[in-house]
């Protein structure tokens, strides 16, 4: 009963830091309500017993992830002056097409099969640092090692953009 | 369905909580006009995806979807940085971040 009470209280927490990324009007405070969800999202993750996804969520996203967007919004050091608002009649459109949107996913959820199924039942393992290990490192061991080729065009391409057009000259 | 005291503990809970952050995603996506913010929108809809592949992986007690996440993670990374770079290219060049103001990049 009281895991229930702690499930629902997440997801609420979870869902309001989420709108409150979308509806504040400074940047940082978007960080930092984005950062605030990715935790809840984490402690989602510990709840489904997903011990390396949650560790890998909270290191990759709240740490590294955010401090790097954190960077970039007080590099820029914009003000509040220069937020830009949108019009009143598109942001009605948006809240429409994504009220709709959100009909259609709770329509396809109504029917699914896992309706009402207890995850404490399953009692999974498969989300322990072992298991995934021994899928990693044999099923998608190619896969693996390409994702370090993607990080390095990754990391070569922001040094590049980053870099002032007269420091590439020279 | 189920009745409504096993509503926390199910997993169909995490379904709707990973699709209302969709939903929110998608709409923060479609207002905001700072460039940073709408990078955030788009985490915040892989995160709603990866909470997803998480939830569906617990129930059926399968191991892949949980390295999708993870390479999902690693695209995600390798994304943000990237696209915060341009941002900051294209911030030096029109000292702005609206994204009305990036239509320059039609020509």
């Amino acid at each position: 009963m009281s895991l229930q009470i702690i499930s629902i209280i997440l997801g609420s927490l979870t869902l309001a830091a989420a709108l409150m990324v979308v509806l504040s009007k400074h940047p940082v405070r978007s960080v930092i309500y984005l950062v605030v969800t990715f935790f809840l999202i984490t402690s989602m993750y510990i709840m489904m017993n997903a011990q390396f996804l949650a560790v890998v969520n909270m290191i990759v996203y709240a740490g590294a992830i955010m401090v790097l967007f954190l960077f970039v919004l007080m590099l820029l050091n914009l003000n509040k002056e220069m937020e830009p608002v949108t019009a009143k009649g598109s942001q009605l459109a948006a809240f429409i097409a994504g009220g709709s949107l959100f009909l259609v996913l709770i329509t396809a959820l109504k029917d699914t099969l896992i309706l009402g199924q207890s995850y404490r039942e399953n009692h999974s393992q498969i989300g322990l640092v072992k298991e995934l290990g021994n899928l990693l490192f044999s099923k998608y061991i190619v896969a693996f090692e390409l994702t370090s080729i993607l990080f390095i065009a990754a990391m070569v391409g922001a040094i590049l953009l980053a870099k002032r057009e007269n420091q590439i000259i020279e | 369905m189920q009745a409504a005291s096993s509503i926390g503990t199910s997993l169909d809970f995490y379904l709707f909580v990973s699709f209302a952050l969709f939903t929110i995603g998608a709409i923060g996506a479609m207002t905001r006009k700072n460039m940073i913010v709408l990078l955030m929108c788009i985490e915040l809809m892989l995160n709603a995806v990866n909470l997803m592949l998480v939830t569906f992986s617990t129930y059926y007690n399968n191991g892949d979807a949980q390295i999708f996440v993870f390479f999902t993670m690693v695209v995600a990374a390798a994304e943000a940085t990237v696209g915060l770079s341009i941002i900051i290219m294209a911030y030096r060049n029109l000292k702005s971040i609206d994204i009305d103001m990036y239509n320059k990049l039609k020509n």
